[in-house]
């Protein structure tokens, strides 16, 4: 039963991907749909991503430097882990699975809402792919403002590291400056950013889909809302763990 | 002209198959206001939903002028689409736009109209409905009323052949609701438009009703005008239109007036 339903909530989320991600009826209308979604799904989100991003550079590089005793170790090493940590796995699975709750709820219950209150009717009725409409601006704005608040989280977390240093000297600025830079890996980089397009389309998929088939009332939307970001953050979960083994390996 | 033919809609409840269209057959007329009129659940949403196209019915045909929706191409479903203006029974504006952007949208997404064009199409609108003034501002600051009237204004935009108004007057005082009604009959008479309201209100149908059918558990229960409504011989259209005191009075009199004794 359980399977069944799956498939069949798959199913449905297929053919809505199907029906959004055809060509927009009036190209213009579509261009400033996807300006407003990228500065109400992006640019909104900065001041979370700033926040967030100094906090844990900060915590990152102050554990770092309490578990790491051994004498062998060079002291260079803090800043060094601190960003591996910051380029393999924050600033793009930890930062979008902070963001669903953000975006994701409220995809989910702008789109629920509009169900629930005969919005999206209103527009099918008046021959417009609603599904197309109202998601493909949302998927396509996101994936293209995710790596920009991807690099974002990335400098404000090793701003994180360095600020630490400078206020507590837990380590000094020189050597965790060094650590930063050394061994870098370019395609680290890369890959963070191949991963968080990933999850920003998961993050607008999923969220649109549950809010496009909510059926009843407000507590529905709440529902739906809650559901929506519980499933990005376990997709997310999934393919990062596909996406590192596929791109690390 | 719309035209209904045997339609039939089920839905899967628990795993059971709920018919809620018994096989309904009716006519509505253009430049009319016609009513489908029925107690709650009796199906007349359903009705509506499967004539505009919202729900696929599972049997029988919706002709529109002779085109039948339910073998309609997409292509073909576009072009009616554009023919066609519905009013929800929640209003359904873009909570995000002003009234003028609520009634210029299907003006940007389907007409040819230069931008100017198109603002004055849109201003022309909302004149229409008695809205001079509120263009800039947005549903929630609008009552219930002006919604509705912002909403008459969207749905007759594109010059709509067809008009669909799903209960217009819920929510709403009687003196506005006349308003709505009023509107909503001048507008059809001044358009030609063929205009289905789906209603519960015995007061819309006392004052609109120029082709009425009335819908009783998902079967046709009767079909005629206002001022034939009164002394029909069906027990559960009377059980729907003397539901309340007022019309019963209505009926006494009627019948008081038209016996020997009462002359």
């Amino acid at each position: 039963m359980f399977i069944a339903k799956s498939l069949d909530r798959f199913g449905q989320y297929c053919t809505l991907m199907w029906q959004s991600l055809s060509i927009p009826e009036k190209w213009r209308e579509f261009f400033k749909r996807y300006l407003d979604e990228m500065y109400k799904l992006g640019i909104d989100s900065i001041p979370l991503i700033l926040i967030v991003s100094l906090f844990i550079g900060s915590l990152c590089t102050i554990l770092i430097k309490l578990n790491i005793n051994n004498p062998l170790l060079p002291r260079y090493a803090v800043g060094l882990t601190t960003r591996e940590i910051i380029l393999l796995e924050f600033s793009s699975s930890i930062l979008c699975l902070i963001l669903s709750g953000k975006i994701g709820s409220n995809i989910a219950s702008e789109i629920g809402t509009m169900r629930v209150t005969e919005q999206i009717d209103a527009l099918d009725i008046m021959g417009i792919n609603s599904a197309s409409f109202l998601l493909l601006p949302k998927m396509a704005g996101l994936i293209t403002i995710m790596p920009f608040m991807v690099i974002i989280c990335m400098a404000t977390s090793l701003f994180g590291g360095y600020l630490i240093c400078v206020i507590t000297g837990i380590v000094s600025v020189d050597t965790y400056l060094y650590g930063i830079q050394t061994m870098f890996i370019e395609w680290y980089v890369w890959f963070a950013l191949i991963k968080s397009l990933c999850f920003a389309y998961l993050i607008s998929s999923i969220a649109g889909f549950y809010g496009y088939t909510v059926q009843g009332g407000s507590v529905e939307v709440g529902k739906a809302s809650t559901d929506a970001v519980v499933m990005s953050n376990i997709m997310i979960l999934v393919v990062d763990v596909i996406l590192t083994k596929l791109l690390l390996q | 002209m719309i035209e209904v033919k045997n339609l039939k809609k089920s839905f899967d409840e628990d795993g059971h198959r709920r018919e809620v269209l018994h096989g309904i057959t009716a006519t509505f007329y253009d430049g009319k206001t016609n009513l489908i009129i029925g107690q709650s659940g009796s199906g007349k949403t359903v009705l509506v939903k499967n004539i505009v196209g919202l729900f696929k019915p599972d049997e029988g045909q919706v002709l529109y002028d002779g085109r039948d929706i339910t073998t309609m191409t997409t292509a073909q479903l576009k072009q009616l689409r554009n023919e066609i203006g519905m009013l929800f029974q929640g209003s359904a504006l873009f909570d995000s736009e002003t009234v003028m952007g609520n009634v210029i949208f299907p003006l940007k997404m389907f007409s040819t109209l230069s931008e100017e064009e198109q603002l004055e199409r849109a201003q022309f609108c909302i004149d229409r409905v008695n809205l001079t003034g509120s263009e800039a501002k947005y549903p929630s600051e609008l009552s219930g009323g002006m919604q509705k009237r912002a909403a008459i204004a969207r749905a007759i935009a594109l010059n709509p052949k067809y008009l669909f108004c799903d209960e217009p007057n819920s929510g709403l005082d009687p003196k506005t609701s006349i308003v709505i009604d009023e509107l909503l009959s001048d507008i059809t008479h001044e358009y030609g438009i063929t205009t289905i309201i789906n209603t519960h209100d015995m007061n819309s149908v006392m004052g609109i009703g120029e082709n009425i059918v009335f819908v009783n558990r998902g079967h046709l229960g009767w079909v005629g005008t206002k001022d034939e409504i009164y002394d029909v011989d069906n027990d559960e259209l009377n059980n729907f239109v003397y539901a309340t005191d007022l019309f019963r009075d209505v009926r006494l009199y009627r019948r008081e007036h038209r016996s020997p004794r009462g002359k």
